[in-house]
């Protein structure tokens, strides 16, 4: 053990501004209490895991061929009943009645009861909301990751040649023709294989001509992750949507998916400004120097430095989500029309705005409560992971 | 010059960066950052890099350790050249030779504790189990002058100089034998500068390191280094152990910079040799001599000839005309 005698002094000035430290607990002991001080975060999450539960129940509730809760029978001569008011009894079968004994939040044109389609939806809606917002979150991560990171690298000649000669390889095969297609594929791959063992060595012997057109400097990686960023914001999303919609099969879990795939530029941006200014930064000049591998200067140095802007965005982006569901919804791509989901509740309700205004109210203040808690608990998780903000709880 | 005992070498490095401007960035010149710069560190010694702010000082320090890829001439670590090295080749290289900045507070992860960024440089060892790890950070802090419950706290809840102490410990934690310290104590107040440097010249006698001391103040210089090299935009102007340096500088450059270091006692205050006008911009730099523009002993010579160096005795040389003529 090496030790410095002739540094009292210097000991005196480093531990007398520390008070002595209580025993530590685990990080996630400790950001537990944090959250459970910070009343709004809490509040947050506690409605939060609430919707959660509610919608775990309506799915069990509102599904099967009897369920608890029917949000599919029509009662024509109960339409646009206001939330709260008795059905009549006298003109219901008796397996019409509402469960609840009222209708709490009403009933739609056809006299749903749009308690039991709000529960039927509530799953659907909340699930979109954060498959599509955790798909473009971790896209944009990534891209923006990249385009921040390696953003100075160019792209060469060959690697666009060996990328096309895999995409073709790609498009045989499934267009059925299997030996080019493997050809193609197995070509590609020794391609990149051999590219990586030459990196390993570091020869700078002089070339032929044709070698040096293929290490051509063709694009930076930058320029191309934020020019496709730019081509895909030039598009309208939802009729990107549409489109893609049309071409798939409807189901829920294509909606989720097309969602995501549709909405992560504004993520791949703010990380891509985040991780330019943080690449400058000395300590990360310091865990490069320290031999770090660039996967774990990214991944444990950089992102958490940089998701404070993506998590705001991400709250932002679930409403968004629900929403532009229940726009395909409304427009017959989404899930299919019986089934409820808050979107098309809001959509339908739409045309009675005037007449039955809690068909509108109802949803959109579901969708706003869930948004307005998850965004609660973004901030709050956002104030307790960030190590110079959590001294103010 | 005793080069045989030499931990690192540069010989004629060069590091030019592009200027581009327009709608299809195009390069429109060159900033000569670092224009051929010779030096050597001797094992356990320490080497004074001086100069004012954007001589190229830091990227220097930035291309011995290659994070920046010098474009020209050879860095030879312990007689290896490690200049065209490709980074998979670096790697076991990056444990020899650490770094220390010179700002505080952006060179530790502001979301990782102190113990967590030693550890990280931990993790590039062979050192196996967590236990083992947690012994060797305490260790690490405690040689630093930092307390064992230092290792559990934020950056953000150190001082400026405790801050300066964990960058220390981290860039020990690979055991290197060479350390860049890039202005380590410039962002600092007097008192602290000198616990950090005393600190620095400790460690050098206990764990036998080599330094490059980057610094524009060459009364810090002068307190650590053994050797001396006074840099002015891109070039090495005087080159000399440090008692050289004090006793007969040579270059006006080098004159100038001592007479700027602050005298206590009033009465040993002789005349200022204060230097008028600003440091030329490296992308357009003037013809001949470098310093010509600032220099006071000017002549016509300087304005036209660029100067090779001049070799005063064993140890010493410059880049002058007036000493060549003299």
């Amino acid at each position: 053990m090496m030790k410095i005698v002739n540094s009292s002094q210097i000991h005196n000035e480093t531990t007398a501004g520390l008070p002595p430290a209580a025993p530590r607990k685990t990080r996630f002991q400790e950001s537990w209490e944090l959250l459970k001080k910070n009343k709004l975060a809490f509040l947050g999450l506690l409605i939060f895991v609430l919707f959660f539960f509610t919608a775990l129940a309506g799915i069990i509730l509102t599904s099967g061929t009897n369920p608890y809760f029917d949000p599919s029978t029509v009662r024509l001569q109960e339409k646009l009943r206001p939330p709260l008011s008795d059905p009549n009894l006298k003109t219901l079968r008796p397996e019409e009645t509402p469960k609840l004994g009222l209708y709490l939040f009403g009933t739609d044109d056809l006299g749903r009861d749009v308690f039991a389609r709000m529960l039927q939806g509530a799953w659907v809606s909340l699930t979109v909301g954060f498959v599509a917002v955790g798909i473009a979150v971790l896209i944009g991560i990534f891209l923006g990751g990249i385009a921040g990171y390696f953003g100075q690298n160019h792209i060469c000649l060959h690697h666009i040649l060996v990328t096309l000669i895999l995409f073709i390889g790609v498009v045989l095969l499934s267009i059925g023709n299997m030996y080019l297609g493997l050809t193609c594929l197995i070509t590609g791959i020794v391609c990149i294989l051999y590219y990586l063992l030459m990196k390993k060595r570091s020869v700078k012997k002089a070339q032929s001509i044709w070698l040096q057109m293929l290490h051509k400097k063709a694009i930076s990686v930058d320029t191309l992750i934020m020019r496709v960023v730019d081509i895909m914001l030039c598009f309208p999303s939802f009729f990107l949507i549409l489109t893609v919609v049309a071409l798939l099969p409807a189901s829920i879990y294509n909606i989720m998916i097309v969602i995501g795939l549709t909405s992560w530029m504004g993520t791949t941006r703010f990380v891509r400004a985040e991780f330019l200014s943080l690449r400058e930064q000395d300590f990360v000049t310091a865990v490069k120097a320290l031999g770090i591998s660039n996967l774990r200067i990214i991944f444990r140095h950089m992102v958490p430095n940089a998701i404070a802007p993506v998590l705001v965005s991400a709250t932002i982006g679930i409403a968004t989500a629900i929403l532009t569901e229940a726009g395909l919804s409304f427009l017959g791509f989404g899930v299919p029309p019986p089934y409820a989901t808050w979107g098309n509740i809001l959509s339908d309700g739409k045309r009675f705005i005037f007449d039955a205004p809690w068909l509108t109210f109802v949803p959109g203040f579901a969708i706003l409560i869930v948004v307005l808690s998850f965004n609660l608990f973004g901030e709050g998780l956002r104030d307790i992971l960030n190590p110079k903000l959590r001294e103010r709880y | 010059m005793t080069t045989n005992n030499a931990i690192l070498k540069a010989e004629g490095i060069k590091k030019y960066f592009p200027v581009r401007r327009g709608l299809f960035q195009n390069v429109i010149g060159w900033i000569k950052a670092v224009d051929g710069v010779d030096l050597y560190i001797d094992k356990q010694k320490t080497l004074g890099l001086v100069g004012e702010s954007g001589c190229g000082k830091s990227t220097i320090g930035r291309l011995i350790l290659k994070l920046l890829e010098p474009d020209e001439g050879k860095i030879i670590y312990q007689d290896k050249d490690i200049s065209s090295l490709s980074p998979d080749e670096m790697k076991p290289l990056r444990k020899e030779m650490q770094i220390i900045f010179q700002d505080p507070f952006g060179s530790l992860n502001p979301r990782m504790t102190a113990g967590q960024s030693i550890e990280e440089g931990l993790r590039t060892l062979p050192i196996k189990g967590h236990h083992e790890r947690k012994r060797r950070i305490i260790e690490l802090l405690n040689m630093v002058g930092i307390a064992s419950s230092g290792a559990d706290r934020y950056p953000h809840e150190f001082s400026g100089g405790q801050r300066q102490r964990i960058g220390i410990a981290r860039a020990l934690s690979v055991n290197p034998s060479l350390i860049i310290c890039d202005e380590p104590v410039s962002a600092l107040d007097v008192s602290i500068q000198s616990q950090i440097i005393n600190l620095l010249k400790e460690l050098q006698n206990t764990l036998g390191l080599s330094y490059l001391f980057i610094s524009h103040d060459l009364n810090v210089v002068g307190y650590i280094s053994d050797m001396v090299a006074v840099m002015y935009l891109g070039h090495i102007m005087e080159y000399a152990p440090i008692e050289e340096i004090y006793n007969n500088p040579l270059h006006p450059y080098t004159l100038a910079l001592l007479s700027a270091i602050p005298e206590p006692d009033p009465d040993d205050r002789g005349e200022r040799k204060t230097l008028t006008g600003d440091v030329p911009s490296p992308f357009n730099p003037p013809p001949g001599c470098k310093f010509q523009g600032r220099c006071p002993l000017v002549e016509d010579r300087c304005k036209k000839e660029e100067i090779a160096f001049y070799t005063v005795n064993e140890n010493h040389t410059v880049r002058c005309w007036k000493v060549v003529g003299g």
